[in-house]
């Protein structure tokens, strides 16, 4: 990973609308404020990855593309942090519920990878309930690895 | 870029060569809609080669998925030639490496069908 030696601390958010536009967009923001924050090649691909599944999940499955809902995305790089925040206005889920995407019976399953995926690619994952309605997940990289 | 899918034909088997992005939306219901239609006409040996993809998804995955089932479900054979890193990367992650017939060279790749 490359050293970022003039670290300055950044912190953008957005509001975007419910559609895979949005998707697009999410994914880019938080990879330019990785890549300023100095993650090498690989981490920029994890962190991408995670950002784009966890909006997904956002706009197709919390939000089911309404057009009255928004996802409120935040994006954080502070000292050994960089942190993302993806809220949607669903309805929420219980994620104790999801199937395990790596037992034998839902292998051969065209979905359910992504929280699996996320939680792969970062270093801590939190998924909560929102009041009144909706689901926040917080996405954390370390910017030196532990 | 989407997905960019284009046919050509090795003997009895017909390559896939698969550009772009994989993902939710164009890029992966261009694959699903395509390795339907191949089923559909009835063929049996298809080798999807995915060197020049250069981003997939969950939902990209869960189309290699799909066709390999479809595709399998039908009497044909499904296999994939030239996986990038983060192609191989996400298969193994999901414990689905194995489950593919995975080749590096196209030769080997067409001589591996039944």
């Amino acid at each position: 990973m490359r050293e970022n030696k003039h670290h300055v601390p950044e912190s953008v958010e957005r509001l975007l609308d419910s559609t895979l536009d949005s998707v697009e967009s999410a994914e880019e923001l938080a990879l330019s404020v990785a890549q300023r924050a100095g993650f090498d090649d690989d981490d920029l691909m994890k962190i991408g990855m995670a950002v784009r599944e966890s909006m997904v999940n956002a706009v197709v499955h919390g939000n089911r593309y309404s057009e009255h809902k928004k996802v409120r995305l935040s994006v954080t790089h502070s000292g050994e942090r960089y942190t993302i925040k993806i809220a949607d206005e669903g309805e929420g889920f219980d994620c104790s519920a999801l199937p395990d995407p790596l037992a034998p019976e839902n292998l051969m399953r065209t979905s359910g990878r992504g929280i699996f995926l996320i939680r792969s690619f970062m270093d801590e994952f939190q998924i909560e309930r929102r009041d009144p309605t909706g689901t926040e997940v917080t996405l954390v990289k370390y910017v030196v690895s532990k | 870029m989407s997905v960019k899918l284009s046919t050509r034909q090795v003997g009895d088997v017909t390559v896939v060569d698969v550009a772009g992005r994989i993902t939710l939306g164009e890029g992966s219901s261009a694959l699903r809609d395509l390795l339907r239609d191949m089923v559909g006409k009835g063929q049996k040996k298809i080798l999807l080669n995915l060197g020049e993809v250069s981003y997939i998804d969950s939902s990209g995955i869960g189309e290699l998925v799909s066709g390999f089932t479809t595709v399998t479900n039908s009497g044909g054979e499904l296999k994939l030639l030239n996986l990038n890193k983060r192609v191989k990367d996400l298969l193994q992650i999901t414990k689905l490496y194995t489950v593919f017939d995975v080749h590096e060279d196209e030769a080997s790749a067409v001589r591996a069908f039944a």
